[in-house]
Parts: C-alpha cells; sequence; structure tokens
C-alpha cells in the first residue's frame, strides 16, 4: 500500500475510535535511515504526527532521540526513507526552508542567543513574519511564560537554564509554527522547574491545539503527559502506543522508569 | 535620580582628586625635578630651570589618577547594584552610570572633534598650510576609523574572523586607480563601483568560505588577502606590479578641480588659492563616508538583517532552525563589510595618489582588525576610540621630545612603538579582555535604555 494510503487508513480508524472528523497526519516520518558517516544513527524509523496531539519520543542517551528531531528538519539529511509534513515532502530541503513551513523547534541544549536580550531572541524567532503579528504574539508566549515579560532587556545568556528553556520554547513559538518540536526541554533542570515547562506544553496542546513532538529522557514526565509515544533504542523504534499504556508497560517501567531512566536496555 | 545625581556628584569629585594628586606630584617635583644641576664651566653649579618636564609630569599624574578613579567608579558602580529578589542572576542597571555616560560622551566628542578639527588646527596654527600635519593625521585616523567600522560588519556583528580584510582595502584602491588613470573615469563614478567590486570580491571570498569558522575561516581569508596582494605584485601588465600607479588623477569638488585657474574650485568661490583647501575637503569627505559607514551599520542593527548576523554570530545551527538563510546571511555580512573596505580604499587612492601593494600587506589587516578587536567588537564607539589610539598614538611619539631631557639626547621615542604598542595591547588583555567599550546596547530599548554589560557572559562569548 502506499503511503498516502496507509495515512489515510490511520485517520480513519483513528477518527472512527474518538467518534470525530478525521484528524490529519500532520508529519508522517517513513522508513528513514540516518548515517554519519558510515555509522547508522536512525535505522528504517516510521513515526506519525496527527494534529493536535502530543507525541513523545523516548530513549537512553546515544539512542538517535535528537538525530531524528535533527533529520525531520534537514540537518543532517535521512539518506533512506521520505519525510512527509502536511502532504510536502520535506526529506531533501534544506533547514532554513523547512523552518518556513511552520514548523519549529527549542533544539537540545537551548542554544539561545547568548549576547542578546530576550526582546531579540524573540524577534529572531520572529524572524519569518511580518512585523504587525509581534507585538500580539509577544503578548502571547509572555501569557504562556511570564517570567520572560519581567526580563524582556536582559541578556539571553544571563538568565538561569529553566529561564532559557521558556525563551527557546517561546522564541519557536514566534514563527506561528503548526508543529512544534521540542528537544530535551527538561534537561539540566529542577523538578519543580520541569514541571512549569511541562505544564506550559500541557496548556499549548489544550487551549491553543497546537500539535507537539517531543523528545525526552524523563520518560515518566513524557509519557504522562503525551496522547501517544514512541521508543527508540539503538536507532530504532521498539515500541509505540498511547502514553497511558506505554506508561504501565513493564517493559518500559524496568528500563526507564524504576532504576532511573536512562539505561541503554534493549525493550 | 538618585544615580543620576551620584554620577554627576562623582564626576566633579574625582576631578578634584585628580587635581589634588597634581598638586601633591607638583609639590614633590618642586624640590626634585625642576632644576637640574650641572658642574658649570667655572666649577660652580649651574641650574637648568625644567619647568615644561615639571608641567608635563604633574599633567600625566592628573591624567593617571582621572583614568584611574573612572575605571573604578564603573566598577563601584556595577557593584553597588543590588539583585533584586526576584532575580538570582546579576543585576542590570536601568539608569546609566558615570562609566557609560563618558562612553555616550566620548562619542559626542569624538563627532564634535572630527568636524572642527581643520578649523582647530588651523587657528591653533596661525594658517591651514601650518595645521597641515594636523589634518593629514586626522585623515590617516578617520581612514581607519572607517576601515575598523566597515570590519566590524563582518567581526563584531557577523562573528566571521576576517584576517585579509586589507584586500577588499586594495581593492577598492586599485579599481579607482585603474578605471581613473585607463578610462579617463572620474572619483565619484569609480567611488561606487569601487565600493561594488570589493562586495563582489567578498562574495567571491564568501562563497568557499561558507562552512568555515574561526581559527579555520581566519586561516583561508588571510590567505586570500596574500593571493590578493600577489597578484597585485605579479600582474605587471595591469597593475604595475611593485612599482604600483602613479599620478593618479586627484579628487575635485564634486567635479570642479582644486586647481588654480579660472576653473578652479578657489576662483569659482571667489576664494584665494590655496592648495589646502583639497586636503580639508578630503579631510570632510573621509568624515563624511565614515560617518556613513557608521549610520548604515547602526540602521541595519536594528533591521532583520543585522539581528541575523548577530544571530549569526551567537548561534548558526538555532539561526537555521529559525527560518534564517545562513548563506546569504554570511554572503550579505561579506559583501558589506567588503564594500566599506572599497570605498575607503578608493579614498586612500585619491588621497594618495600613488599606490602599489607595499600599502596592502598583512600588518594592515591586522592593525585593522586589532582596532576592532580593542575597541570592543561591535562596539561603533569603542571602534574610533581605538582607532584614534592605535593610529594616532604612535605619531604622537614624535611629539615626545620632552622625554630626551630625562633619559638623555640618544633617546628616540619613535623607536619604542613596537614596544609601547605590545605593552598597550598586553595591559588591554589584562584589564578589559573584551575591549575598551564591552557594552552592547540592545536593538530595542523598552522604556529605559539599558546597557548590558559584557561582563556578564563568559570569556568564550566576548
Amino acid at each position: 500500500m502506499s503511503v498516502a494510503g496507509i495515512n489515510v487508513l490511520v485517520e480513519e480508524t483513528r477518527a472512527l475510535a474518538a467518534g470525530k472528523a478525521p484528524a490529519k497526519t500532520l508529519l508522517a516520518v517513513r522508513g528513514v535511515s540516518t548515517y554519519y558517516g558510515s555509522v547508522a544513527a536512525l535505522r528504517d524509523v516510521d513515526l506519525d504526527v496527527t494534529e493536535g496531539e502530543i507525541v513523545t519520543l523516548i530513549g537512553a542517551n546515544g539512542a538517535g532521540k535528537s538525530t531524528l528531531m535533527m533529520t525531520i528538519f534537514g540537518a543532517p539529511q535521512a539518506r533512506e526513507g521520505t519525510i512527509t509534513y502536511d502532504g510536502r515532502d520535506i526529506t531533501r530541503l534544506p533547514t532554513h526552508e523547512i523552518a518556513r513551513l511552520a514548523i519549529a523547534q527549542s533544539p537540545e541544549g537551548r542554544r539561545v542567543f547568548p549576547r542578546m536580550s530576550v526582546h531579540e531572541n524573540l524577534q529572531m524567532g520572529a524572524a519569518l513574519h511580518d512585523r504587525r503579528y509581534f507585538a500580539q504574539d509577544l503578548e502571547r508566549v509572555c501569557a504562556l511564560f511570564p517570567r520572560l515579560k519581567e526580563r524582556l532587556t536582559q541578556r539571553a545568556g544571563t538568565m538561569s537554564g529553566g529561564e532559557q528553556q521558556m525563551l527557546a520554547i517561546a522564541r519557536a513559538l514566534m514563527s506561528r509554527p503548526r508543529l512544534l518540536l521540542l528537544d530535551e526541554p527538561s534537561l539540566g533542570l529542577a523538578p519543580l522547574v520541569v514541571k512549569g515547562i511541562f505544564d506550559a506544553v500541557r496548556d499549548l496542546n489544550r487551549r491553543d491545539g497546537m500539535t507537539i513532538f517531543l523528545v525526552e529522557q524523563n520518560a515518566y514526565h513524557a509519557l504522562k503527559l503525551a496522547h501517544r509515544g514512541y521508543v527508540l533504542v539503538n536507532g530504532r523504534i521498539t515500541m509505540s502506543g498511547t502514553g497511558r499504556a506505554l506508561l504501565a508497560d513493564p517493559a518500559i517501567k524496568a528500563a526507564y522508569l524504576e532504576g532511573g531512566h536512562g539505561a541503554p536496555v534493549e525493550v | 535620580m538618585a544615580a543620576a545625581t551620584r554620577g554627576a556628584d562623582g564626576l566633579t569629585g574625582i576631578l578634584k582628586d585628580a587635581a589634588i594628586y597634581a598638586l601633591g606630584a607638583f609639590a614633590l617635583c618642586v624640590p626634585v625635578v625642576s632644576f637640574r644641576t650641572d658642574a658649570g664651566a667655572t666649577g660652580g653649579l649651574e641650574l637648568t630651570p625644567r619647568w615644561v618636564l615639571v608641567a608635563g609630569l604633574c599633567a600625566a599624574i592628573f591624567l593617571a589618577r582621572l583614568a584611574q578613579r573612572l575605571v573604578l567608579m564603573r566598577r563601584d558602580a556595577r557593584r553597588a547594584l543590588r539583585p533584586s529578589r526576584s532575580q538570582a542572576t546579576e543585576a542590570v542597571s536601568g539608569t546609566p552610570n558615570a562609566g557609560q555616560r563618558v562612553s555616550m560622551l566620548a562619542l559626542w566628542l569624538f563627532i564634535g572633534v572630527a568636524l572642527t578639527l581643520p578649523v582647530v588646527a588651523a587657528l591653533a596654527s596661525g594658517s591651514l598650510g601650518e595645521g597641515r600635519y594636523w589634518i593629514d593625521l586626522g585623515i590617516l585616523i578617520l581612514t581607519y576609523v572607517m576601515l575598523g567600522w566597515g570590519l566590524n560588519i563582518v567581526v563584531g556583528l557577523a562573528g566571521l574572523l576576517d584576517l585579509g580584510y586589507v584586500a577588499f582595502y586594495a581593492v577598492g584602491a586599485y579599481s579607482y586607480a585603474l578605471l581613473s588613470t585607463t578610462f579617463g573615469l572620474s572619483f565619484w563614478i569609480c567611488l561606487p563601483l569601487a565600493g561594488l567590486f570589493a562586495a563582489l570580491w567578498g562574495m567571491l571570498l564568501g562563497f568557499p568560505v561558507l562552512r568555515l569558522r574561526g581559527d579555520y575561516l581566519a586561516i583561508v581569508t588571510l590567505a586570500f588577502g596574500e593571493i590578493i596582494r600577489l597578484v597585485l605584485i605579479n600582474w605587471v601588465d595591469v597593475t604595475g606590479g611593485g612599482a604600483g600607479i602613479s599620478s593618479i588623477p586627484r579628487a575635485t569638488f564634486f567635479g570642479i578641480p582644486f586647481t588654480a585657474g579660472e576653473d578652479g574650485f578657489a576662483a569659482r568661490f571667489g576664494l584665494t588659492f590655496d592648495s589646502m583647501h583639497r586636503v580639508v575637503f578630503l579631510y570632510y569627505l573621509i568624515l563624511a563616508l565614515a560617518l556613513i559607514t557608521n549610520v548604515v551599520t547602526l540602521r541595519l542593527r536594528r533591521l532583520p538583517i543585522g539581528r541575523a548576523w548577530e544571530a549569526l554570530r551567537e548561534d548558526e545551527i538555532a539561526c537555521r532552525s529559525l527560518g534564517i538563510n545562513t548563506t546569504t546571511t554570511k554572503l550579505t555580512a561579506f559583501a558589506l563589510g567588503a564594500a566599506f573596505g572599497g570605498f575607503a580604499g578608493s579614498f586612500f587612492a585619491v588621497r594618495q595618489g600613488f599606490i602599489s601593494p607595499e600599502s596592502f600587506n598583512f600588518l594592515e589587516s591586522a592593525i585593522i582588525l586589532a582596532i576592532v578587536v580593542l575597541g570592543g567588537m561591535g562596539s561603533q564607539v569603542g571602534v574610533a576610540i581605538a582607532a584614534v589610539a592605535m593610529v594616532g598614538g604612535p605619531e604622537m611619539l614624535r611629539n615626545l621630545g620632552f622625554l630626551k631631557s630625562i633619559f638623555g639626547q640618544g633617546f628616540d621615542p619613535n623607536e619604542y612603538r613596537l614596544l609601547l604598542f605590545g605593552l598597550a595591547m598586553v595591559a588591554m588583555m589584562v584589564w578589559r579582555p573584551r575591549g575598551l567599550i564591552s557594552e552592547r546596547t540592545p536593538s530595542v530599548a523598552l522604556g529605559e535604555r539599558r546597557a548590558i554589560s559584557g561582563a556578564h557572559v563568559s570569556e568564550g562569548h566576548g
């Protein structure tokens, strides 16, 4: 069956189950393999993100989570397979053109512009847009992260890790995305701060209907938050299912939840 | 406001304090330095008064104390800021402190002095002709200010370390020299063309180095600068090789030549002919070009492209994921920086009337880069101050003849210029590693303008 055929089938099944109008597959990753030189980082990965849901990808260090995130963004490009966004093949597009298709990313390690003010960072996020949206969007992200409002004139590099993470997400939101990719927003943050950020992500999804693809090592929080999840082990997707089902799965529990997360155990 | 009054009180206080120090120095100097005793011909002691030296020493002590207090004051002002309760990181002051106001003052002082220099020089030395030395020095400094501002776009804003900037200066100079001597084109047509050619070469250099950063980029640009120089030396048919190009047409006042004849500038405007008119015109020309460079840079910083340059300097990957085309962003930075180098180059050619590859060696690139780095990367005022210090400073050494009275007649301060240069560099790296003016004013001010201190960012980013 063709890729499109599979998508239609997936949508219809899901619509039947929910009793709603068929939701649209926004992002479809099909048979993607990515290599660093001759080393395979991703092998034959299939993954779907449907409009309006939070999908999470969990896995240990070095499983290829961030590689998958970056492959979706075209850096590095997939050597095999296709990535479709909103019906359009984006596998071979350069990164900055993918960003123009209303996909935004909050990259791993936050990567805010340290010497620029918070305000300027947000302006960079809105670089692709008409300036008339700016005031309104600024208001919106400041409502989501009130801390940022207090710090608009501060240099981004002088803020705490949690604030920088908020800024990274806010900056991504400034481009008015339909799909938001979050790469390890909990990295190196205190539990309370992580909770705040995850609450904001949940708000974004519930209130604004934002579609979110979340890459996380913090499996417990991510699976609790997400509608569906995928587990990545050594570059392959080994399991998928609803967040609740994965959370209850004994194999996942053993590998990612109980003895602390991060042990690279084959599930 | 409290901070403002404190700053004002502080300034008079500092002046008073420095004056007291100078008085103290004077009191010490009177018995020790003011008279030199020599054994006279008759065997008795002869007293030689040395009041100039005493005045010089007192002035030096006054200035040193002033500088020390200003530096300390900035530090105290920074330390006095109490972090707010809601803020764990270092506090940022809303009102500029005295030190920051000094840098604002420096900008206006710089523009004021620059605008009036020919008049002041002429009045101070009696006639325009007498003041020529100062005006020429002004032209030299302003040329480097312009080059520094041009390179600042590439290095300071876009963060691309360019060691071959002098190549674009050379392209601009040779563009004008060749176009005017071969086709007889006037300076005013060649000036934009020279900028255009330099920009083209900037793009040409930009393409192969798009993937490079930091050290690797520096090496390739260094090689590029040398290639241009070697081509200029060896392509004798076109460039005249090492002999250079001479008798380049002089600048005209928008078509009116500066000659003594009927059609000359002086006759047209009813002035008596003076060869200095041309020099003064050149002075204001380079001042205008430099200020245009500055205004364009300041404007661009507030536009999306300027912000994209700064974002590129901070994080290239983040830039790309925000939809910025890093290729075009880098190329525009190279091209624009090069264009200003080209303008400066064609000015250099029209001023000198003679150019040769000698003028475009690596040392020039190094000086321009040093100006940008010493000034504080990205700071326009800092670059101007650094240019004055780097270019004017060594020139001033020639005037330190009074030191001979201390170190003896054989002492030539000029011989020590590179030593002092090195010392100054080391001192800078120790005390102000991020440049003279390390504050970066955000491109947007919300409410009050806030300066963000360079001290807030880790060394690697500074």
